[in-house]
């Protein structure tokens, strides 16, 4: 009878977890279905939407600033010493370009957006949940995932192609400043190379990429947030902070998963 | 007698392998006050959630005027839910907007008021709730007392018609007790509304009750008047009336 167990176990966990998988998958495109269908549900909540571009956009641009210029400028160093040895330090100024407008753009913005909205977002949201406010807005016959998902989730489709235009901006001058003022390449060569060797079909391709990483962060934040009672490990605060450490962590992973795929499809 | 407004039918819920509600039968009836009186942890608040929908139950029937609840459609089911007003217990109200925004949430978000109507009629509930000049503190900037009343004034501004109360005088002095069920008796008269009223508070709440409903064991034990439920012979309602616990051995012996 024990060995049965032991070779129906491994089974019986494989498929829970697999049911419990699609279940999950299943209640999140619900989910975004219905709170991206209420953006566009009258009465427009314009005002929600504007505090949430504060709260997601205007309040990470110092973040993205130095991060975007840190990267540029690690990316202006580590290019101008591997393209110096094969005499194309005039390639420096594309190289910069299209990492950071192609990839590390949208990405790095993304995963800067998850831990400093994303888990404040999931943090807030859960709190509601366990202190009864989404019940309360239940009660007054308020639509909570339109009330709390959906202007979070217009505000992100805004901020997120924005904020990592400034991060590519901020990028690329960044590996101006270590390249042409530290290193010496012309700032010429490093402007004029760029301009012909980045196409419109990249920035496209970069823009692309973001408005995936806000529908995929800001759904999997709200979302893990708006379920913490479902939790099974942990109630109360406790549910709470795994709700949030669960948030950034599934969409970092989801982030470099979709980078992955987005970039199969563009290619 | 009048027809009952909301009628609970053999009404089951379980939560995991806790039975809460074992085959409920209870009636409320409209334009009055009716008290759910019982222990701690007996399923008054659940009893209380089923009738506004946040809470499913699995067996039974809930109904409204004699349908149904669950079997309405999506419109009638949203239409009735705005007759409803709930007060919870833990006051739940939001931490992250000022006592104005709170009160004024469900006119803002449900009627298409002005803002200088929904600023006078907010005002007005405030000035009545004993309240002035606190429109712009936070919630936790209050005390429990005053929590509950901005609480109360969430639940009433919208002049609902069936008002549910999970335990409204949690927390508060005597003297406030008093004040909460005098403006529940108060406003119930001016108003005309159905409530619903969960409460430890006794003898206070058969002051203000029509009705008093027990709920002992996931069941109703008991259902009348205030008057009845001082005359009744039942030694668990007795014991409970007297403010003691009964446990099994006393009954025993």
């Amino acid at each position: 009878m024990q060995k049965i167990d032991l070779i129906q176990k491994p089974f019986a966990v494989t498929g829970r977890n697999a049911i419990f998988l699609v279940q999950e998958l299943g209640r999140m495109a619900l989910f975004l279905s219905s709170g991206f269908f209420h953006i566009f549900s009258r009465p427009f909540q314009v005002e929600k939407i504007v505090t949430q571009v504060h709260f997601i956009g205007m309040k990470s641009v110092l973040l993205i600033c130095l991060t975007g210029g840190f990267t540029g400028m690690v990316l202006g160093l580590q290019g101008y010493y591997t393209l110096v040895k094969f005499g194309a330090v005039g390639m420096l100024g594309p190289a910069v370009g299209l990492t950071l407008v192609r990839e590390l753009g949208p990405v790095l913005t993304a995963i800067m957006i998850t831990g400093r909205a994303g888990s404040a977002i999931a943090a807030e949201i859960g709190i509601m949940r366990i202190s009864e406010q989404i019940d309360a807005l239940k009660t007054m016959d308020i639509n909570p995932v339109r009330f709390l998902f959906s202007p979070r989730l217009a505000a992100a489709l805004i901020s997120f192609p924005l904020l990592t235009a400034i991060f590519n901006t901020v990028g690329i001058f960044g590996g101006f400043l270590t390249g042409s003022l530290l290193l010496g390449v012309s700032p010429g060569v490093y402007f004029a190379h760029m301009s012909t060797d980045i196409s419109m079909a990249d920035i496209y391709g970069g823009f692309i990429k973001s408005f995936c990483f806000a529908v995929l962060v800001i759904t999997i934040s709200c979302y893990q947030g708006y379920y913490t009672h479902l939790r099974e490990e942990g109630f109360g605060a406790r549910g709470v902070s795994l709700s949030t450490t669960s948030a950034v962590v599934i969409c970092s992973v989801a982030i470099l998963a979709f980078d992955y795929l987005l970039t199969c499809f563009l290619l | 007698m009048t027809q009952p407004l909301i009628q609970f039918e053999q009404v089951y819920k379980q939560f995991g392998d806790h039975r809460v509600l074992n085959g409920v039968d209870f009636d409320i009836y409209p334009g009055r006050i009716t008290a759910v009186i019982g222990k701690s942890g007996e399923g008054k608040s659940v009893l209380l959630k089923h009738i506004i929908g946040l809470i499913r139950y699995d067996t039974g029937r809930i109904l409204y005027q004699g349908k149904p609840m669950r079997d309405m459609n999506r419109k009638d089911r949203k239409e009735l839910r705005s007759k409803f007003s709930y007060m919870f217990q833990g006051n739940a109200l939001f931490d992250s907007m000022t006592i104005f925004e709170n009160i004024a949430l469900p006119l803002k978000e449900k009627n298409k008021l002005s803002k200088t109507v929904i600023q006078e009629l907010v005002f007005e509930k405030m000035t009545q709730l004993d309240l002035k000049d606190m429109d712009h503190k936070y919630p936790s900037q209050l005390s429990g007392g005053m929590q509950k009343r901005v609480a109360l004034a969430r639940a009433l501004i919208t002049e609902p018609e069936i008002v549910l109360f999970d335990e409204p005088t949690t927390g508060l002095d005597p003297v406030r007790k008093k004040g909460v069920h005098g403006m529940i008796a108060d406003y119930q008269k001016k108003f005309g509304f159905t409530a619903v009223v969960v409460s430890h508070e006794i003898p206070d709440i058969f002051y203000v009750a029509h009705h008093v409903a027990m709920l002992d064991e996931g069941r109703i034990i008991f259902a009348g008047t205030p008057e009845d439920i001082d005359k009744s012979s039942n030694p668990v309602i007795k014991s409970f009336m007297q403010g003691m616990e009964t446990g099994v051995e006393d009954r025993v012996e």
